[in-house]
């Protein structure tokens, strides 16, 4: 076994770890692990674009995007960390462009800027031209362009080097006189794929930037390879997990499919229409229609479909309508996600509506941390020297619905703080020595599924649980169908402790990799249904047909869920509340 | 450019397509190499029941996740764009998860290979080291001299879309393991690394063309291109790779961008 030893180590290579990188890797030594090479991460499959207030093409200002930001995440974002994001996002995407990335342009050679759900001028009066982008494939280009700058950088890359646990010790400290047991990280244990060794990392600082954990769904957006790892790793070692009950559905997966397309092309002016051919969205947001931010368009979709209106044979679905736009124009601002149509469905936007329907998308919860992306151990006590950003984080920008192109602007924005912030802390601090016997419960962990002969297979237990997700964790929830999902997961973690992994090699074992993740997987989906359990009322992307109205009242707060055994009713999962985070805004009702 | 489109349209019977999705049997046979177990690769093959709209990771994650754990591939997005799973489908460059089966002649076995010209990992899994290592050798960043400008530089359409084919690229490696000189010469910069070098060499913004261009008039670099548009023809996403490379020569020739 070996051990390495950084002053940084950042766990992950999308958007978030690689601007993290970046930034750390011209202050202190530093070093990147991550399960894919870094141009495959998720980010790379983010279309429309990124949202700043430039004011490029027509009047707009900060505070703007910071109100829509907020009333996106209907009052539940932490209005400290929104301002931060929305003021930072200028500089972010010139940051981008002086990095070289090729966004599309103006008349003038400016940064070209479009709409966006819920992106509007002057507090809700209609929406605004913020994004700026490239083409269709703008995450593709951060994730190409920051790659690229990590190579001039010198940054190094540990390729296929897998995570698998946090080195977590509790240590004395004595402030103003008063002894307390304080935690702190000392590093990481990865898993070289390649070899199927393992590998100790000590360092001063670590960045959790691993992203999401999509895959608990059957219908997704995401990459095979989003499986929660990060959150789940901080999770069992006693790290919570905040607003787990917030989950964002895109409106626009192509049907059956769940493959992304562009909330980008409703703000190039594409609708949506039931089987009647009806623009259903003037009924739900009279004002800003299609435009509307994500959980209202899903939902009223979902109940377009539930109330008969779906098209399509088993009327499962709604229709994407580009047809009134001109090909030339489609071609030039939405060239990828029409060839998805065609490629998968065989269907030709330029004639024929896109069958749609919503899918699995989005984390708004996840490690919580302050706005310096410091890692919390509870409401407000740091970790000092462990940081989050991107998805795998919940600092709270996005609170109960995240805003199209503010994931893109979270991992720069967040990122370049969480990068630069480790690096200081490195600078000043020395190493936390690594605890006895490191590897001993990842290799307990691995041991386990290697050796198990009870027959059960991986891939069956994650389609029951994607499945059961999918049924009942979705757009519309209720106390039935949570305790029914909870009792499923329940049953699933059991038969989890009798599977057989077939592949009983070290090299590039990624039947026992998928193995591992399942484990994440099942970890975080209980979380999840959980933390719905204890969210009785309706807020953003969370519905509880049971508790359909939003209740300020009892549930302004955020969810903070603990691993704890003794809570059994929730499976191991125990609720608390943090207080949201005031400056400016008192919520009100939010229509669109 | 805007007109509101209308409330209510009529809508032509059958639109969306869909209907029953029919099922089709297949024969899927994977090229396997594990120097763990031997040092001789060999063929398996499945015989398989799909639907309409699977492609060939759905047949390769029906062989994984339901016959044998141990058949071993790169994958993530499943869309096209992550660039993880380019292989040799029917003896051509492409990425699984953008090759629908029902795309194939069915009535013959579908023969699935790793890429071609990188040593195989194992089964189809290859090194991809030597592919990053041209890549980072032409230099992949904006190197710009001069001040820095407050706000953003400008750049007008035009300067923009004289770049904006090889931005495309994904790094799969699909156009450089499909080309006859990158096969027999592993020195050969290969098609991607001409590509990524294209994408700064035209970018207006961009002032170490030159430097690039002299990496690449290396007895390595361009010249070694024979134009046998292979690699335009593997690229998943559609960059006319053989046009980049033949203005890549242009400007050196020229030394005009």
């Amino acid at each position: 076994m070996q051990v390495h030893k950084y002053d940084v180590v950042i766990v992950g290579a999308g958007g978030a770890g690689m601007r993290a990188a970046i930034e750390s890797g011209q202050r202190a030594r530093t070093a990147v692990l991550t399960k894919l090479y870094p141009t495959r991460s998720h980010t790379g499959a983010a279309q429309g674009g990124m949202c700043a207030a430039l004011a490029n093409v027509e009047e707009d200002n900060w505070e703007w995007h910071t109100f829509d930001t907020v009333k996106g995440g209907d009052y539940l974002v932490d209005q400290d960390a929104a301002e931060v994001m929305a003021k930072e996002a200028i500089e972010a995407v010139l940051d981008l462009e002086k990095m070289g990335l090729p966004f599309n342009r103006t008349p003038e050679g400016r940064i070209d800027q479009r709409r966006f759900g819920g992106h509007t001028r002057d507090h809700g009066k209609a929406p605004v031209r913020r994004s700026c982008y490239a083409a269709d494939r703008t995450g593709h280009m951060i994730l190409q362009t920051l790659y690229q700058n990590c190579v001039k950088h010198n940054v190094e890359f540990y390729n296929e080097y897998y995570v698998l646990d946090l080195l977590m010790v509790d240590q004395e400290v004595t402030v103003d006189g008063e002894t307390r047991i304080e935690k702190r990280a000392a590093g990481v244990v990865s898993y070289d794929l390649a070899s199927g060794e393992l590998h100790i990392f000590q360092a001063k600082s670590i960045v959790f930037a691993s992203g999401g954990v999509g895959k608990v769904y059957k219908t997704t957006s995401n990459a095979h390879t989003l499986t929660g790892d990060g959150m789940g790793i901080a999770f069992r070692r006693g790290i919570p997990l905040e607003d787990m009950e917030f989950f964002q559905f895109h409106p626009t997966g192509l049907a059956g499919l769940g493959i992304l397309l562009s909330e980008a092309a409703r703000g190039e002016g594409a609708i949506l229409r039931n089987s009647e051919g009806e623009r259903f969205m003037e009924r739900y947001a009279p004002t800003i229609k299609d435009l509307a931010p994500r959980d209202i368009v899903a939902r009223s979709m979902a109940n377009e479909v539930r109330e008969g209106r779906g098209a399509g044979p088993n009327k499962d679905y709604v229709l994407l309508d580009l047809t009134h736009l001109e090909p030339a124009h489609i071609d030039a601002k939405l060239p990828d996600i029409t060839e998805f149509a065609r490629t998968y469905l065989g269907v030709e936007p330029y004639t024929e509506p896109v069958p749609v329907f919503p899918t699995a998308h989005y984390a708004m919860g996840g490690i919580p941390t302050n706005i310096k992306a410091e890692v919390l151990a509870d409401n407000d006590t740091v970790v000092p020297g462990l940081y989050a950003a991107g998805e795998v984080a919940c600092v709270s920008v996005h609170g109960s619905n995240r805003l199209g192109t503010n994931s893109l602007l979270d991992i720069n924005v967040f990122g370049k703080r969480a990068g630069i912030a480790a690096a200081e802390y490195a600078l000043t601090a020395d190493f936390v020595e690594i605890p006895e016997n490191p590897t001993a419960e990842t290799e307990e962990l691995l041991d386990r599924a290697r050796s198990s002969e009870g027959g059960e297979r991986v891939a069956l237990i994650r389609k029951e649980l994607q499945d059961i997700m999918d049924a009942n964790v979705q757009v519309f929830r209720t106390e039935e169908t949570l305790l029914e999902a909870l009792s499923v997961i329940d049953s699933l973690e059991e038969r989890y402790t009798r599977i057989t992994v077939q592949d009983k090699g070290k090299r590039f074992n990624l039947d026992l990799l998928e193995a591992v993740e399942l484990g994440f997987l099942l970890d975080m989906a209980k979380v999840m249904t959980a933390a719905a359990l204890h969210r009785k009322e309706s807020r953003g992307g969370h519905f509880r047909e049971d508790f359909p109205e939003r209740d300020d009242e009892n549930f302004m707060t955020h969810s903070m869920a603990y691993k704890d055994p003794s809570a059994v009713r929730t499976s191991g999962v125990r609720l608390e509340t943090k207080p949201v985070i005031f400056t400016r805004y008192q919520p009100m009702e939010r229509k669109y | 450019m805007e007109k509101e489109p209308a409330s209510k349209v009529e809508l032509a019977p059958g639109v969306g397509g869909g209907g029953e999705i029919p099922t089709f049997d297949i024969t899927l046979k994977v090229r396997r190499y594990n120097p763990e177990v031997s040092d001789d690769a060999h063929w398996d093959e499945w015989q398989l029941t799909m639907y309409g709209t699977d492609r060939v990771l759905d047949a390769l994650h029906k062989v994984k996740w339901e016959h044998d754990g141990t058949v071993s591939f790169r994958r993530s997005c499943a869309h096209g764009v992550c660039g993880s799973d380019a292989m040799r489908i029917n003896g051509r460059n492409r990425l699984a998860c953008k090759t629908l089966l029902k795309d194939l002649d069915t009535s013959k076995p579908i023969l699935v290979e790793p890429i071609k010209g990188l040593p195989v990992e194992k089964d189809l899994i290859v090194d991809m080291e030597p592919f990053f290592q041209s890549y980072r050798e032409i230099m992949p960043f904006l190197i710009s001299k001069g001040h820095e400008p407050t706000k953003e530089r400008l750049q007008s359409s035009e300067e923009r879309e004289r770049y904006d084919d090889t931005t495309k690229c994904i790094l799969c490696a699909a156009c450089t393991s499909s080309c006859p000189v990158f096969w027999t010469d592993g020195q050969y910069f290969g098609p991607a690394a001409i590509v990524n070098a294209h994408r700064f060499i035209f970018d207006s913004r961009d002032d170490a063309g030159d430097m690039r261009l002299e990496i690449l008039n290396d007895k390595e670099g361009v010249w070694r291109c024979r134009t046998t548009f292979n690699c335009s023809e593997a690229c998943p996403r559609g960059i006319q790779v053989t046009k980049a490379i033949s203005e890549v020569k242009q400007a050196i020739l020229t030394r005009k961008v």
